[in-house]
């Protein structure tokens, strides 16, 4: 199945939760902000939430602005 | 000193982190600034580059975040972004910033009253961006507004305190501080600004961009400091005619009368 992640797509297993996706794509997790189907997930949720097909995924996080 | 949401800075320049050429240039530039408050942007993570985060550049402990919304066109983009900076910081503070044009980087007074209106009834310390409008300033404190940040100029611009005569009135009126922002490009702009009475600056691409980043924040640093003891030591009025300054007696004239007594 695939999720949309930061408008790309992405394959990922059935199993595969939010911390998995993040430590795929290398990310601590303290520093990362998701959103998904544009709901804001708390960082506690972040091992059991489990991705669905199709999901929209948006991973955010601080940078230089002003 | 300055105190904003019961929140005490002892420094008066806010810094901005965009445009900085490396993130330790940015880090050495804040700590020479001897800023307490330094703005922040949110942005989707760079999947090709996620090794490159900000955060571990800052010390939380020293430093007051403030999370913008640079980006959000409406006050609901804005509202969006404010949430996910809400739980990104973990703080409530926000530069409120609505910019539905990209050429001029204006605020959108009405979805950044809209915007400010809602945000304070999420529990949020809101600081809106606003152009330099007293009667704005005037409905976004009524709102609840935490201190209000009319611009100088159009963001990034260097072009200095152009709404010199609309910012003395907002200063005059508030009872929230006043955060001159945008348009800054010199520290003589931001001594100015001090100078009329502005509780703070906020500086980011006068800084950033600078020849030596470092030497420029300690510049508007004293710039600051310079300003804003001018402001409370009382500055004298100005005046069209020329008024004396050494003593108008006692001159040697026609008679030399304070020679010979």
């Amino acid at each position: 199945m695939y999720i949309n992640c930061n408008g790309r797509q992405q394959p990922i297993s059935d199993t595969t939760t939010l911390q998995d996706l993040l430590r795929e794509l290398d990310l601590a997790p303290d520093n990362v902000v998701a959103e998904i189907n544009t709901k804001i997930i708390d960082r506690d949720q972040y091992e059991t939430l489990r991705l669905s097909d199709g999901d929209q995924v948006e991973l955010i996080r601080f940078v230089g602005g002003g | 000193m300055l105190t904003i949401a019961d929140t005490p800075f002892s420094s008066r320049l806010f810094v901005g982190t965009g445009k900085f050429a490396s993130a330790p240039l940015m880090q050495d530039a804040i700590e020479a600034s001897g800023s307490q408050m330094v703005t922040v942007a949110l942005r989707r993570v760079d999947l090709e580059n996620p090794a490159d985060d900000i955060m571990s550049r800052l010390d939380m402990d020293r430093i007051h975040f403030l999370p913008n919304t640079s980006g959000a066109r409406n006050a609901e983009e804005a509202i969006r972004l404010a949430h996910l900076a809400r739980a990104a910081s973990g703080t409530p503070w926000l530069k409120l910033e609505v910019t539905p044009d990209p050429r001029t980087l204006l605020p959108d007074p009405v979805d950044t009253l809209k915007a400010t209106e809602q945000l304070v009834k999420n529990g949020f310390i809101v600081l809106p961006y606003m152009n330099a409008d007293p009667i704005l300033a005037l409905r976004l404190q009524e709102a609840g507004a935490a201190a209000v940040m009319p611009l100088g100029a159009p963001i990034g611009t260097n072009q200095g305190i152009q709404t010199a005569m609309q910012v003395a009135i907002i200063i005059e009126q508030a009872r929230v501080p006043v955060v001159v922002d945008a348009g800054i490009g010199a520290p003589s702009h931001a001594a100015l600004a001090m100078e009329m009475g502005a509780d703070a600056v906020l500086v980011n691409t006068a800084i950033a961009v600078a020849g030596d980043p470092v030497r420029m924040a300690g510049a508007f640093k004293m710039a600051v400091k310079a300003g804003r003891e001018a402001f409370e030591s009382g500055l004298g009025t100005s005046s069209t005619s020329a008024l004396a300054s050494s003593p108008e007696h006692g001159l040697i004239g026609e008679d030399l009368d304070f020679i010979q007594g």
